[in-house]
């Protein structure tokens, strides 16, 4: 086996030669900087990165990578991505995917994906809109949200996509924003470290169609007091002195309180490797919507066996026991007879 | 001293077994079938079961049946009409006399003609006492008591015993028919070692019906099936699930490439899912999907990855699949997707064949989207037909639809065994470096340009440096499969894309055709498991002097480059298909023949009569 260095890259080697289509403002520009700028910095090969994506403008993300790239069907993502990831261990595999993308057409693929523990990174872009097919409400979008399938309003229950993630049993959960690209980097990188399904919902604006929806806790004049960043081992505080922290009651509620009430001692430290996902799944409900004080950071990073490696040790130990399959002996595994 | 009874010699017979879902009747067809086989008869068999696992006991819709046909001849299906009806209880004799020819044996367990079990059949008088069996030769055999007698001293309970009754009939059967005992008495230890108790009752229960006819008296003669004069070589009996994975892990073997299978469970496919699961020393990866369009997609994943990838289903699933094949179309990547027809619409009847997925499997998808179209024709055929859908898929870079049924799927025959060596070859042939150069003359890999002669593009799956591509579902500019929204680019794309299908008719061997005296004015064309059922009413027709040509074909899309100037030839075209014609439309339509469809939509296969008698109508005159 030959070993040689990876290469060094910069951003320009990780951008392909096609025109970026989004529309000028978008947030998915900065999603796409980020990566770009993060990959040469996790020592990864071009050649050995595949990014996989549904319908949709996020979906549009691999042809703007100079890497392999699978531009798929509404939806099927995770579905495909996990058969390339099962058969090539040796990959890392990105899933780009939107909230209708991934909550609405492809809710199912995305929770088997996450439960079985494949090795994805995936990556789903929040805008709480349908973009491409111009302004119609989506899984995640808020109730009584007006858009063009919902002039009265909509009556749809929107989904939290980090519970659905953490009670889809994955792994790896973290939200992080547009707004920010050390964070986006850090939780990207966090992501593709993790052995199994990493699952980062990205609040991203859309400026045409949802522009605004997640300003009132990502604008850079609220972000202190309306984000709360997760820091692992640390108490649970925000504010622009730190004034406020998360609390657990008795009954097991989370509750957001002064510290200066409360002292620090009281505050519940972050423990994201913490197996019982019940902790993480409260943090997750700490806020009703993207105008309450919102945590991002990475919720959850626990261990489990990943799904590829198992189905790999299961043919190795086969092989292992019985060599490496022999037709003439398959076709004689049942009685046979000789006619002379 | 029971006195021995005198053998007769005859050139083969059809046995029916029929019972309740939970009597074991597959099981006891299947250890009939392997020992027949073993003795070198031809044969083929017929499981014939219900969509429910146990419907209520005793109930007519709780009837299972297994026919199986053995000779000292070829044979190409599972006969006609039955010699021999075993019946378990009132409802196998109820659910199946119909079929039965005036004079045929009825062996049935008398003890299971109580009240209720005949009430629950629909039998207001016991048919066994009315008088209403005349015209068959009946033998009432008390099968639940005598092996529940037997069993006994085998230390099971009465209930446990009781269970065994159906090996009490294959033994009684085997003795009739003279079939050996120590195949089946050493597969019971194979099976049932690990509990002792539940082997020595079946070994009892067995014996003792083979016993039963030797001092009964009951019967007048055994009789013998001499061996069928097969090819040399060595035989296994193989269902056509089973050939089929088989198939599959040859092709990839020749190919030399990882089989991954992405699946979701569905009757009457499942049984490759589970044989695939088994085979993980080939290097077999198997998933079992969340739905149907996973599997696929997952299928899709592995052959972007450079697998052998396949998915396997029925009708249904097929329907959920037609949205991601219609992406591999677009991909050009090889894929199998295996069709396990079974009737429709719907849930329709999920354990009975059909053959009417082949329009949908031929242009079930939206836009212009051409897909390579193989059906198997018997069950070992299966095995061959695997290997040429991969061939096809690999070879020009799309996916296939591999078109099985519900007839081929649980039936078997004998498979003579291929040596590996003489297996086809397959290439893969993954592009290994750049194929252009670009405006600054540096070197650059285009995705999408095309083989002279196959027009398949390079397969290119990741890990090469300098290859990496982008790939969808959106058109690509011809050559460089950049995004493209250019008319004028669809255009070629789509007619690159139907030649490039269009032309693997030209990989195909000549059609054979079957017109021994070359004589025959009618073709009979067929496709897919209609085969021994055609192939049987020709020989019937030619044995009444006659002259007709039979055509099967294995390849639905492209049809093959000769087909055309063939059916030219005839003065009629008949057509029996397991739907209501669509092959027989196809055939007019593409080749402006004046073909007559003959139509079956019952859940069952073609009887070789049905066969003879269409011929026989189409060439007038007295037979």
């Amino acid at each position: 086996m030959t070993s040689t260095a990876v290469p060094i890259t910069t951003k320009k080697d990780w951008s392909s030669d096609q025109e970026i289509r989004w529309c000028p403002g978008c947030g998915d520009y900065s999603i796409l900087t980020a990566l770009q700028m993060l990959l040469p910095e996790l020592g990864v090969r071009r050649e050995k990165t595949v990014f996989v994506s549904g319908i949709g403008c996020a979906s549009r993300f691999p042809y703007y990578m100079n890497t392999y790239g699978l531009h798929s069907i509404h939806g099927r993502a995770p579905a495909i991505a996990t058969g390339l990831a099962v058969t090539r261990p040796d990959l890392d595999v990105w899933v780009i995917c939107g909230d209708g993308d991934a909550l609405s057409i492809g809710g199912n693929h995305l929770i088997h994906a996450l439960r079985r523990n494949v090795n994805l990174n995936i990556l789903m872009f929040n805008n709480q809109i349908y973009g491409l097919t111009k302004g119609q409400y989506s899984p995640t979008s808020e109730e009584g949200k007006v858009t063009k399938s919902t002039p009265f309003g909509s009556i749809d229950h929107p989904f939290n996509p980090i519970s659905l993630a953490i009670g889809a049993e994955a792994t790896f959960v973290a939200r992080t924003h547009d707004m920010d690209r050390k964070h986006m980097q850090e939780m990207f990188g966090r992501a593709h470290q993790h052995d199994g399904s990493s699952f980062v919902e990205v609040y991203q604006n859309c400026n045409v169609f949802n522009d605004g929806a997640f300003s009132a806790i990502t604008g850079k004049d609220v972000r202190s007091t309306m984000l709360i960043e997760l820091h692992n081992g640390e108490p649970i505080r925000f504010g622009a002195d730190l004034e406020r922290g998360v609390v657990q009651l008795p009954d097991g509620r989370l509750e957001i309180v002064s510290v200066a009430d409360v002292g620090t001692d009281a505050l519940l430290i972050h423990d994201e490797h913490r197996d019982e996902p019940g902790l993480a799944f409260a943090l997750s409900r700490l806020s009703n919507g993207v105008h309450e004080p919102t945590p991002i950071g990475i919720f959850r990073d626990v261990v489990r066996g990943e799904y590829g490696a198992e189905m790999q040790a299961q043919v190795d130990l086969e092989q292992e026991k019985k060599g490496t399959g022999d037709l003439a002996a398959l076709f004689r595994s049942a009685t046979t007879w000789t006619v002379d | 001293m029971p006195t021995e009874r005198p053998t007769e010699k005859i050139g083969g017979v059809v046995v029916r077994f029929a019972g309740d879902s939970g009597d074991g009747m597959q099981l006891t067809g299947d250890r009939f079938t392997s020992v027949s086989a073993v003795l070198g008869n031809d044969l083929a068999t017929f499981p014939d079961y219900p969509a429910e696992i146990r419907a209520p006991a005793g109930s007519l819709a709780g009837v299972s049946a297994f026919q199986v046909q053995i000779s000292d001849h070829e044979i190409s299906t599972h006969g006609d009409t039955p010699n021999v009806l075993v019946a378990m209880n009132p409802a196998g004799l109820k659910a199946n006399i119909a079929v039965m020819e005036r004079g045929a044996t009825l062996i049935v367990n008398s003890d299971a003609f109580d009240e209720r079990s005949l009430a629950k059949a629909g039998y207001a008088v016991d048919p066994l006492t009315d008088n209403s069996l005349s015209e068959f030769a009946v033998y009432k055999v008390p099968m639940t008591s005598i092996t529940q007698e037997a069993c006994k001293e085998a230390g099971v309970k009465p209930r446990d015993a009781e269970r065994s009754k159906n090996f009490f009939a294959l033994g009684l059967v085997s003795w009739i028919y003279t079939r050996p005992t120590d195949t089946t008495l050493a597969w019971i230890e194979e099976r049932f070692g690990s509990k002792p108790q539940i082997a020595d009752a079946n070994r009892r229960a067995f014996r003792a019906g083979y016993d039963f006819g030797e001092t009964a008296e009951l019967f007048d003669s055994r009789y013998e099936i001499s061996a069928a004069a097969f090819r040399e070589g060595e035989y296994i009996n193989i269902p056509g699930n089973t050939s089929l994975a088989w198939g599959l892990i040859a092709a990839a073997r020749q190919a030399d490439l990882p089989l991954f299978l992405g699946s979701y469970p569905i009757t009457p496919a499942s049984d490759i899912l589970h044989e695939l699961s088994k085979r993980k020393e080939f290097g077999v990866k198997t998933f079992q999907a969340e739905d149907e369009i996973s599997g696929i997609g997952a299928a899709l994943g592995a052959a972007f990855g450079g697998s052998l990838a396949v998915t396997t289903t029925s009708g249904p699933g097929l329907d959920l699949k037609s949205e991601t094949l219609g992406l591999a179309v677009s991909l050009e990547l090889p894929l199998i997707i295996v069709d396990v027809q079974r009737a429709g619409p719907s849930t329709g009847l999920p354990t009975k064949v059909e053959q009417s997925d082949l329009l949908q499997a031929i242009h079930g998808r939206h836009g212009e989207s051409p897909v390579p179209v193989v059906a198997a024709t018997t069950p070992s055929q299966c095995f061959d037909a695997a290997i040429e859908a991969a061939r096809i898929a690999v070879t020009y870079r799309t996916p296939v639809i591999l078109l099985s049924d519900a007839y081929l799927a649980n039936g078997s025959e004998p498979w003579l065994i291929p040596d590996v060596a003489s297996l086809p070859p397959i290439e893969a042939n993954f592009a290994s470096a750049t194929n252009a150069t670009n405006a600054e003359g540096q070197p650059e890999f285009l995705p999408y340009v095309r083989d002279d002669e196959t027009l398949a593009r390079p397969w290119a799956p990741p890990g090469l440096a300098g290859l990496e591509h982008r790939i969808g579902g959106l058109e690509k500019a011809e050559n460089t499969g950049s995004v493209s929204y250019d008319g004028a680019n669809h255009e070629r794309m789509t007619l690159l894309r139907a030649a490039r299908i269009n032309g693997i008719a030209d990989s195909y061997p000549a059609t054979l055709v079957d017109d021994p005296s070359g004589e025959a004015s009618l073709v009979v064309v067929g496709w897919g498991s209609t085969y021994g059922a055609i192939n049987a009413g020709v020989e019937r027709v030619r044995e009444l002097g006659r002259h007709v040509a039979h055509i099967q074909l294995m390849h639905l899309n492209p049809l093959p480059n000769d087909l055309g100037s063939l059916l030219a030839g005839y003065e009629h075209v008949l057509v029996p298909e397991l739907n209501l014609g669509q092959l027989c439309s196809i055939l007019r339509s593409k080749y402006l023949v004046d073909a007559k469809a003959l139509g079956k939509m019952q859940g069952n296969p073609f009887r070789p009569a049905e066969i003879e008698d269409a011929i026989l109508e189409h060439l007038g005159g007295a037979s």
